[in-house]
């Protein structure tokens, strides 16, 4: 039977679409497709872009992927995709993918930092690196050799990196863009829970009844999980309800019910104001669980004069006067602040009335326990008046109007027996006040004994694949271990070294250089080498113009390692190509605490390597009398001299750190077995090498470590979580079903933490306390201080284990509002099409189609008295910078006046010149949703 | 039908106007060898033309192929371009010999540039003959209204666009200016997988103004949404169905002319009488 290309892909297609459907298809049709399939395979994998991950199927046919389609067995998305999802094999065959390491180099072949880039071999690369390295360890210790880590790095790639760098270099200075994108959640479920990320799952959204997203634009960023909550909506669209609570009018509140837009960083006041009306209506219409809430909470506050995350006066660039004083009108108020009539009332608790002057002490995450009296008290001002006056976003709307709206939503928390899910990204996660924000959300939830329930409890969505499962569930943060544990902890750093055979006092108890600080040490000359891995640090970061400046200008080595061209590697001395997702075995963990692995589908293009790979070779380079001697820290902390110890555990100094953080015994006894499942019929660059034969670190053809690595990371990885709440599945396991919610006890997965009925650490938990229902069993800040709204009483510390928080957190104004000069909010965000800084997106001819360039959307009327017309080339200036956008008065996000939205995917319009650098003081998140600009014609 | 074209009948007064304008063009042109023949050639009947055109055959007699339409599209300042701070191809262009529309006129593709629907719509007032005529672009406060433009309308294939298989699009619904007004999302559950909803453009007719952003930014190989020509496009239901429910609806029958109301058909036209005398066939 002889069928043309085009029959053969209808019959794929049929038969993919039947089998999808749950129909039969004819055996003759049947049997056309499986031999027209025969030199394809069909594998799982995950999507490489948002927290949603959903399952993929990858097609492969002479060593490229040829064809991808949603996973129907994939309990996230079964076999749907967005678009993005769909291009996320494509996004690996850009025509000017890195195919070869690059240096710039003068005419005679040396480095030269103002020289232009050349092809260079790994070997050179390498030693490049290597060079680079020792000098930055020699002028500045462990905290001058930096790392740009990824929520997008796989989980074994992330844990290469965290013991490459806080076991190897003993350096902190390692932390992932993911800071950028929900370390905000991170410290909000840490204060409130003691342990990380959600107590639900997807599944809420089919048994709730009310879905509320907060900042957060779920239509766009996390287009299958819309749909799930669309169809909830179609299921009951008289009970089911959907508010959108956002800044500006976005795809989110089409199928609103509700929709508030309220003014920047007003969030704050919304959710009190929710709470108030819960605290101060209880007595008359017995509303909170008191049940609940004498059993399983206790009341904290902190301190509300922690700063906005900026420069600080004695920071060396702000000396050497690298800020203009048009900056510093911003940045002064790291320093000291006057109290506005906005805040005023809501600040008025802690003890400040308007005109005081606020003097800023560094964000920090002390806090002490409260009586609920306290937290009542810190309610008060927040009455239907007060939030509706600051809060209402959109000048041209009513009040009243927007009162009715605030009332509705309350009660639609509070009704009885009504299921409510709190959504948010991205909103509440980067903001001056985010993990305040982020507790907030738990604290209606709580009052109201709707969290960590089937259908019910405030969820965090997370923006990247791994943010989750790599940045925080591995601990790739400048102060995380795995699993939790701490790097100031010094019982978690003896568990990380006995897990890493490593000598005890090896990691470094510093961590505090969260990417910000690493931009900004770079700027003060004390790191001197970072690396760029699996994230684009010069295009996402804030006040982008003075880390380019001091890449550039400074005596430094960046190395970007990268699939393709972007900012990063523009602005780098050291461009080295990666092999992308597909090229590579790896794993995932999203929002819902799902992991997922797959195997390598191709070979990389090019002289393309792994990160892991990269990581590992570097490894090679030091042996541990070039790492492991002493050091004193910026803070006077001295690092001992751990040479020695190490000789005693069998090392000698000339060990490399390749021998003992990767090629170590316990990672020998890994086999590499490619007769065995999963190993079977998939390569494996970086155990058995390749077909290309790349010349790797020492000139000679790569032929691979010879063991299972990707296995052994996994594994050690999962052993520091076992028992401890973040059980993983084995390695085999998750390449035979499609992702499973940790804890997986018993070969069990998690739907809902902390509820007795569901989660078996807080079955166990329970049995201690005696509660029959809830154990919030979380170890970290589980004793506390005493004390009321203004501070500490008693400095004693008492014990609250299996117990959760309720916060009392104050309305605050953001560091830099619109003003006379700058008068207009700026926004900046993402949009469907394009995945973060666009490197991938926009190399796929579809998606670059759809939306070529970054728009600055405008109200209309602002657009008019501002005489700009519709598709006319606008200047957006802060006091940071300026950059050229067309103006967008229609279509898909439409501000409210006095706001506009620039997404940021588009490194032509190039907003991160624009935006601030302020950070959420305890979470270092920064805040890309507010800074003041005018606009003006270009 | 009211659905079916936005575009005004010209005038006999107007048109009277254009035609003296139209000789004046021609005596002008009169140097360019292909200009009496371009009259004659025929375009293709799924031309798009710039806003406002008349009726083909109206516009084609009015338009002079002086070209102004197409300088100012291209020389709008929307259209300048962000790094060469010159101006981009414009939408419209002037038919060339190879084009199948008639040579020396406007049109636009709506997948290689679509139209942008400029506020003062550029491209109309400086139309010297009215063959883009701003009267019909004109709303009740004397404003040029882009909403009133009426190139085409956007048609979407259901088998080929993917936001009907329920894959999570809807490009070109965002890309859409007139976004969730000329195209709308249709929530539709999808049973298969149980907990998912298409979410399925769907083109309001009336609203829609045929820019083609929507065909643009379409993702798949052919666009699965793609622009037509009104008359093309849409069937048109005559003024013999009223819709009962919807009291307006009755102007529609109102406003046609009245004329003859006989029907013919092959059963009725022999005439009464005529048909009795045939008497009846009873072998």
């Amino acid at each position: 039977m002889s069928i043309s290309r085009r029959d053969f892909l209808k019959n794929s297609a049929a038969v993919a679409a039947a089998g999808a459907v749950g129909i039969s298809v004819p055996a003759t049709a049947q049997e056309a497709a499986a031999q027209a399939e025969s030199d394809w395979r069909w594998d799982k994998a995950a999507c490489r872009f948002c927290g949603t991950g959903c399952g993929i199927m990858l097609a492969t046919k002479g060593g490229k992927i040829v064809a991808v389609k949603g996973d129907p067995a994939a309990p996230v998305n079964r076999g749907l995709n967005c678009i993005k999802g769909y291009f996320t094999a494509k996004i690996m065959y850009g025509a000017d993918r890195l195919k070869t390491p690059l240096l710039r180099m003068n005419d005679k072949g040396e480095f030269d930092k103002k020289g232009k880039f050349k092809p260079v071999s790994w070997q050179r690369a390498f030693d490049e690196m290597e060079k680079h390295i020792k000098k930055a360890l020699k002028a500045s210790g462990p905290e001058g050799v930096a790392m740009f880590s990824s929520g997008q790095h796989t989980i074994m790639e992330g844990y290469a990196a965290q013991k490459l760098w806080k076991a190897g270099f003993r350096s902190n200075a390692l932390d992932p863009n993911a800071r950028h994108c929900m370390a905000s959640a991170v410290v909000g479920f840490y204060q409130t829970f003691g342990i990380d990320e959600p107590s639900g799952c997807y599944d809420d959204i089919e048994l709730t009844d009310t879905v509320v997203a907060w900042g957060s634009n779920m239509a766009e960023m996390h287009p299958i999980l819309w749909s799930r909550v669309s169809d909830r909506k179609l299921s009951n669209p008289d009970r089911v309800k959907v508010v959108s609570i956002q800044t500006y009018t976005h795809r989110t509140s089409d199928l609103a019910d509700i929709e508030i837009i309220f003014s920047p960083n007003t969030d704050l006041a919304i959710w009190n104001y929710i709470a108030r009306e819960i605290v101060m209506r209880d007595e008359a219409e017995k509303i909170i669980d008191w049940d609940f809430v004498k059993k399983h909470i206790v009341f904290a506050v902190g301190p509300v004069n922690i700063g906005y995350g900026l420069r600080r006066a004695d920071d060396k660039s702000i000396k050497e006067n690298k800020y203009s004083a048009l900056e510093m009108e911003t940045v002064s108020k790291e320093m000291q602040k006057a109290v506005s009539a906005k805040e005023a009332p809501a600040l008025e608790p802690y003890g400040y009335k308007e005109g005081d002057v606020m003097k800023n002490i560094p964000g920090t995450l002390g806090h002490w326990e409260i009586s609920f009296e306290e937290y009542k008290k810190s309610l008060e001002p927040y009455t239907l008046e007060y939030t509706a006056k600051i809060a209402k976003g959109d000048p041209n709307e009513d009040i009243e109007q927007f009162k009715k709206k605030l009332q509705a939503l309350a009660n639609l928390y509070i009704e009885k027996d009504r299921k409510v899910v709190s959504f948010w990204t991205m909103g509440m996660n980067q903001h001056t006040r985010g993990t305040w924000v982020n507790t907030q959300s738990y604290n209606v939830h709580f009052m109201l004994n709707k969290q960590a329930k089937p259908g019910s409890g405030a969820f965090s969505l997370t923006g990247q694949p791994s943010a989750c499962g790599t940045a925080r569930e591995v601990g790739t943060f400048a102060h995380r271990l795995p699993a939790d544990m701490m790097v100031e902890n010094p019982k978690h750093r003896e568990i990380t070294e006995k897990g890493w055979n490593v000598p005890l006092g090896t990691i470094n108890p510093v961590g505090d250089q969260h990417i910000m600080k690493i931009h900004r040490d770079i700027e003060d000359g004390v790191v001197k080498f970072a690396w760029v891995s699996v994230c684009n640090a010069y295009q996402d970061s804030a006040s982008a113009h003075h880390w380019i400046n001091a890449a550039r200008e400074m005596d430094n080595f960046i190395v970007t390692s990268d699939g393709y061209p972007g900012i990063s590697a523009k602005v780098s001395d050291l461009v080295l190509p990666s092999a992308m997702i597909y090229e590579k075995w790896g794993g995932y963990g999203n929002a819902e605490r799902r992991t997922q692995l797959w195997r390598q589908q191709v070979v990389p293009v090019g002289e393309a390597m792994s990160d892991t790979w990269q990581m590992v070779e570097l490894a090679k380079r030091f042996k541990l009398k070039d790492v492991w001697g002493e050091y004193t820290l910026r803070s006077g902390t001295k690092l001992a001299n751990v040479i020695d110890a190490a000789k005693k555990m069998g090392y000698t100094e000339d060990t490399t750190l390749y021998e003992v953080l990767y090629a170590n015994e316990k990672a020998k006894s890994y086999k590499a077995d490619p007769n065995k499942f999963p190993q079977k019929g998939f390569d494996n660059t970086e155990v058995f090498g390749d077909s290309r034969n790349v010349k790797g670190s020492d000139g000679e053809v790569f032929k691979g470590y010879g063991f299972m690595i990707q296995e052994y990371l996994f594994e050690e990885y999962a052993g520091f979580g076992r028992g401890h709440g973040h059980d993983l599945a084995p390695f085999e396991v998750y390449h035979q079903v499609r992702g499973l919610k940790w804890p997986v006890v018993d070969g069990k997965e998690t739907q809902w933490r902390f509820n007795v009925k569901y989660d078996p650490y807080a079955a166990k938990a329970a049995k201690q306390t005696g509660a029959d229902d809830f154990a919030f069993y979380g170890t970290l800040a589980k004793a506390l201080p005493q004390g009321d709204l203004k501070g500490i009483k008693d400095e004693t510390l008492k014990p609250l284990p299996n117990k959760a928080k309720i916060f009392a957190r104050p309305y605050m104004d953001p560091p830099e509002m619109p003003d006379e000069k700058y008068d207009t909010w700026l926004c900046t965000g993402r949009v469907l099409e394009h995945w973060h800084s666009g490197t991938m997106t926009m190399r796929v001819p579809e998606l670059f189609r759809a939306v070529p360039e970054a728009l600055c959307y405008i109200n209309p009327k602002d657009a008019t008295a501002k005489g700009f017309k519709q598709g006319e080339l606008i200047w957006v200036e802060s006091r940071r910078g300026k950059v050229k956008a067309r103006v967008e008065t229609r279509g898909r996000n439409r501000p409210p006046q006095g706001l506009v939205f620039v997404p940021w995917f588009d490194e032509k319009v190039f907003i991160n010149k624009v935006c601030l650098d302020a950070t959420c003081p305890m979470s270092k998140q920064t805040d890309y949703k507010k800074c003041a600009v005018k606009l003006y014609k270009a | 039908m009211e659905n079916t074209t936005k575009k005004p009948q010209i005038s006999e007064r107007r048109k009277f106007f254009t035609n003296i304008a139209h000789n004046a063009g021609l005596g002008l042109m009169g140097g360019l060898l292909w200009a009496g023949y371009a009259d004659k050639a025929k375009g293709s009947a799924l031309t798009l033309r710039p806003p406002g055109a008349l009726k083909e055959e109206d516009f084609l007699s009015a338009c002079i192929k002086c070209g102004l339409c197409a300088e100012a599209c291209t020389n709008r300042p929307s259209n300048i371009s962000k790094e060469t701070g010159k101006p981009r191809p414009g939408t419209l262009k002037i038919a060339k010999a190879q084009d199948d529309v008639t040579i020396g006129t406007p049109f636009f593709i709506a997948n290689d540039v679509p139209c942008y629907m400029c506020e003062d719509i550029p491209c109309v007032p400086v139309c010297p003959t009215g063959a883009l005529d701003m009267a019909s672009l004109t709303n009740k406060n004397n404003e040029l209204d882009f909403r009133l433009m009426d190139m085409g309308i956007a048609v979407v294939d259901p088998n080929s666009c993917i936001a009907f298989w329920g894959i999570q699009c809807d490009a070109c619904y965002r890309a859409c200016p007139l976004m969730d007004e000329a195209i709308k999302l249709e929530y539709d559950r999808n049973e298969r997988t149980g907990k998912h909803a298409f979410l399925k453009p769907i083109v309001v007719m009336d609203v829609c103004t045929g820019c083609g952003l929507c065909e643009k930014a379409c993702v798949t190989d052919k666009p699965a949404i793609f622009i037509q020509p009104r008359d093309i496009a849409l069937g048109d239901p005559g003024e013999h169905y009223v819709k009962g429910w919807d009291i307006k609806d009755e102007q529609r029958a109102i406003d046609q002319e009245i004329g003859d109301v006989t029907t013919k058909t092959e059963r009725s036209k022999k005439g009464a009488a005529d048909y009795l005398n045939e008497g009846v066939d009873f072998e």
